[in-house]
C-alpha cells in the first residue's frame, strides 16, 4: 500500500466513491466526457485500485483528471455504488495539495478557476456576477448579453433584481460583516491555504516555462492556461 | 403500456416535501442570468398560494461552482453550507429552499456525508463556531425549488389563464424536459421520481395540459461541466454536450424546453445561438430554435404575468412564437424598453437564428 493511496483513503469522497471497481465499463458508457475526451473512467478506478504510489503519481500530473464534467452521471449505473466522478474530486484535491497540477495543460487551468471564481466568493459573495461576464470573453453568450450589458441597471431593476441594492434580492450587495464572516471560513478551513498553494505553484510553473506570471487575468501565464488547447484531448 | 408502466415507477418515489414557512437561498448563475425567475418564484409563493417565504440578504453563493471546480476543498464548502443553515435556524425556519440544482445536490451530499461520517459534523460544528461564533440546526426538509412549484402545480393550474395548448388546434404542446444532472443522479430518492423517471417538469406539464417528449439524450447532460465551461479552451465539450441533446430532441418537432437547473437554461440557449453562428445550423421550425425556459417562467407566463418582466427578452432564442402559439396576450413593443418605458434600443440580430418576428 502506498503513501498516497492511505492520504487519498483520508477523504471521506474517497471512501465513498471507491469500494471494489469490477471493471465493468458501465460508467464510461455513460459518461459525457469519455465521448468527447480521450477519457476513461474506468481506468481511473482501476488505476487508483492498484494502490500503486508510482501509477498514481502519474494520474495527479496527467491531463486524464481534469475531463470530468462532475455531472455524477456515472453514480446512479455503477452496480458497485462506485462514483468515478467524485474519486476524480479527491484526485483533483490531492494533486492541487501537491502541486502537481501544474505539469498538465488542464491541470494548470486551476489558477484561472481560483481567480475568476474562487476570488469572487470573498469579493461578492457569489461565484459569478455580471461583471465578470465581459461580452467579449463570451461570444457565446450573444447580442443580447451584450445589449443586457448595456443597459445592465434598468433591465435588472425590470426583471424585480435589487442589483447592488441593500437589503433581500438577486443580485444585491452582500454586506460587509458577512463577506467578513465568509473569509474568516476560508481562513479557519483551509480554503485560504488552497488559494494561496494554486498561486505558489503557479509561479513557480511559470517561472520553470519562462512565461509572464503578474496577478489577475492581464498577464502572459493567465491568457496562455485561459485559451490553449494543443488538441490532443479529444476523440475526433 | 410503456407510459402505464413508467407511470407505476414514477409512484413509488413520492419525496416529502414541506408546505408552507421556507427558508429561500438564490443561485449565482440563476440570478445573474434569470433573476425574473427568482423573482417570479417569491411572487407566486406569497401571491398565489399564499406562503411564508423567508427572503434573506446575509446568505451568499453555497460556493458550489467553486467546488466543482475544485478551487473550494470540501471543509470550506461544508462550512459555509452551515452558516446558510445557521441563517435559517436564527431566523426560525426548518425548512430549506435552493434555487439551484448544483447547490441542491451539494446540500444533499454534505448532509449525507454528516449522517455517515458523523465526525464531519462535528468538525463543521467547530469550523463553523471558531470563524463566526455560529450555531446551527440542520434541515428538517430540504426543498429544491422546482420541488416546491411541482408540489403545488394543481394550484397553480386552477389559477392560470393560458394552458400548455396549441390555441388554434386545442392539441397539447411538445415539451421537452430537462432535469438536471445534481437534481436526483446522485441521491435518486431525493428527488421526485428518482433518477430514471424524474417526475418533477413532467408533472408540471402534465398538469399545465402539455405533452412530454421522450426522445433518446432525454438525461444526457446539457455539458455545463463547471471547468469545462469557466475556460475557454475547454468549451468544446460543453457545446458538444448540448448539440447532442438538440440532434436528438428535434425530430419529435418540440415546441418548447423546459429546464430545472441553473445552467441548462442557459446553455441551451446560448449555444443554439453559437452553433448557428458556428455552422449556420438553426433549430425548431423557420430558423426560430427551439425557446428555452425555466419552470418558472412558464407558471409566471400560464399564470398571466407580464413575459417581459418575466425575462423572456433576455433569452436569446425569442420566446414569441412559443406565446403567440398559447395566445398569451403581450406588447411587442415593449419587449426592449427599460423599466419606465425608456428606449434602450434593441440587440443586434443574429446572423442565421431568426431573432425578430415580422
Ligand atoms: S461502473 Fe463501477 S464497477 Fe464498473 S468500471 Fe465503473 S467504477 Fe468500476
Ligand atoms: S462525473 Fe465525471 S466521470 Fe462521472 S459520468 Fe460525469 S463526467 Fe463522467
Ligand atoms: S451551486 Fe448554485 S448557488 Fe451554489 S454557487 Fe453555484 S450557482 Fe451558486
Ligand atoms: S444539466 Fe448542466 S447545468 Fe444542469 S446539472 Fe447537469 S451540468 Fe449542471
Amino acid at each position: 500500500m502506498g503513501v498516497l493511496y492511505d492520504k487519498l483513503a483520508t477523504d471521506v469522497r474517497f471512501i465513498e466513491s471507491l469500494k471494489a471497481c469490477i471493471n465493468c465499463g458501465t460508467c464510461t458508457a455513460i459518461c459525457p466526457a469519455a465521448e468527447f475526451y480521450v477519457y476513461d473512467p474506468r481506468t481511473v478506478a482501476i488505476t487508483v485500485q492498484t494502490q500503486d504510489d508510482a501509477k498514481i503519481i502519474e494520474l495527479l500530473k496527467s491531463e486524464t483528471i481534469w475531463y470530468c464534467g462532475e455531472c455524477m452521471s456515472c453514480k446512479t449505473r455503477c452496480p458497485r455504488g462506485n462514483v468515478p466522478g467524485l474519486l476524480v474530486i479527491a484526485l483533483r484535491a490531492l494533486s492541487q495539495d501537491l502541486g502537481y497540477f501544474t505539469e498538465s495543460e488542464k491541470g494548470r487551468q486551476q489558477l484561472a478557476l481560483k481567480r475568476a471564481i474562487g476570488e469572487k466568493i470573498l469579493s461578492h459573495g457569489y461565484c459569478i456576477n455580471p461583471d465578470t461576464i465581459a461580452p467579449g470573453n463570451h461570444p457565446e453568450q450573444g447580442p443580447i448579453w451584450e445589449w443586457e450589458m448595456e443597459h445592465i441597471e434598468e433591465v435588472m431593476e425590470k426583471l424585480g433584481a435589487n442589483y447592488k441594492g441593500e437589503g433581500p434580492g438577486a443580485l444585491r450587495k452582500i454586506p460587509q460583516e458577512d463577506l467578513d464572516e465568509i473569509h474568516k471560513i476560508f481562513e479557519v478551513t483551509g480554503g485560504m491555504d488552497r488559494f494561496r498553494d494554486l498561486e505558489k505553484f503557479s509561479k513557480a510553473k511559470a517561472e520553470e516555462m519562462g512565461v509572464e506570471f503578474g496577478e489577475g487575468a492581464n498577464n502572459e501565464y493567465f491568457r496562455m492556461i485561459y485559451t490553449t488547447n494543443n488538441q490532443t484531448h479529444t476523440r475526433e | 403500456m410503456k407510459a402505464d408502466g413508467k407511470k407505476l415507477i414514477w409512484k413509488e418515489y413520492q419525496k416529502e416535501i414541506a408546505d408552507d414557512h421556507y427558508f429561500y437561498a438564490r443561485s449565482c448563475i440563476r440570478q445573474n442570468f434569470f433573476p425574473g425567475s427568482e423573482k417570479a418564484f417569491t411572487r407566486i409563493m406569497k401571491d398565489e398560494l399564499g406562503k411564508d417565504l423567508c427572503d434573506n440578504q446575509h446568505h451568499t453563493s453555497c460556493t458550489g461552482i467553486g467546488y466543482h471546480t475544485d478551487v473550494v476543498p470540501f471543509e470550506t464548502t461544508m462550512t459555509v453550507i452551515a452558516r446558510q443553515f445557521s441563517l435559517m435556524t436564527e431566523a426560525g425556519y426548518s425548512n430549506y429552499i435552493a434555487s439551484c440544482i448544483t447547490s441542491f445536490g451539494l446540500y444533499t451530499e454534505i448532509i449525507e456525508t454528516w449522517k455517515h461520517f458523523p465526525e464531519t459534523l462535528e468538525k463543521t460544528r467547530d469550523f463553523l463556531y471558531k470563524a463566526t461564533g455560529r450555531e446551527f440546526t440542520v434541515p428538517n426538509n430540504l426543498a429544491h425549488a422546482s420541488d416546491i412549484i411541482y408540489k403545488f402545480r394543481n394550484e397553480i393550474a386552477a389559477k392560470a389563464k393560458y394552458r400548455l395548448v396549441d390555441k388554434n388546434t386545442g392539441s397539447p404542446l411538445k415539451v421537452v424536459e430537462h432535469i438536471g444532472c445534481h437534481y436526483s443522479k446522485m441521491f435518486p430518492h431525493k428527488g421526485v421520481g428518482g433518477a430514471e423517471y424524474p417526475y418533477v417538469l413532467t408533472g408540471m406539464i402534465e398538469s399545465w395540459g402539455g405533452e412530454v417528449v421522450d426522445y433518446p439524450e432525454r438525461r444526457h447532460c446539457c455539458g455545463f461541466g463547471f471547468r469545462q465551461y469557466a475556460i475557454q479552451a475547454n468549451r468544446g465539450f460543453s457545446i458538444a454536450c448540448s448539440r447532442k441533446k438538440f440532434d436528438s430532441m428535434e425530430p419529435y418537432e418540440p415546441d418548447m424546453i423546459i429546464t430545472n437547473c441553473p445552467g441548462c437554461p442557459m446553455f441551451l440557449d446560448r449555444w443554439q445561438y453559437a452553433l448557428s453562428e458556428m455552422e449556420g445550423r438553426t433549430y425548431g421550425k423557420d430558423k426560430q430554435g427551439i425557446p428555452v425556459f425555466t419552470y418558472e417562467e412558464v407558471a409566471g407566463m400560464l399564470l398571466g404575468y407580464d413575459p417581459w418582466q418575466l425575462g423572456l427578452q433576455v433569452h436569446q432564442v425569442p420566446a414569441e412564437p412559443l406565446l403567440d402559439k398559447i395566445g398569451i396576450e403581450y406588447d411587442p413593443e415593449a419587449k426592449f424598453k427599460g423599466p419606465n418605458g425608456e428606449d434602450m434600443g434593441k440587440p443586434a440580430a443574429p446572423s442565421y437564428l431568426k431573432f425578430y418576428q415580422e
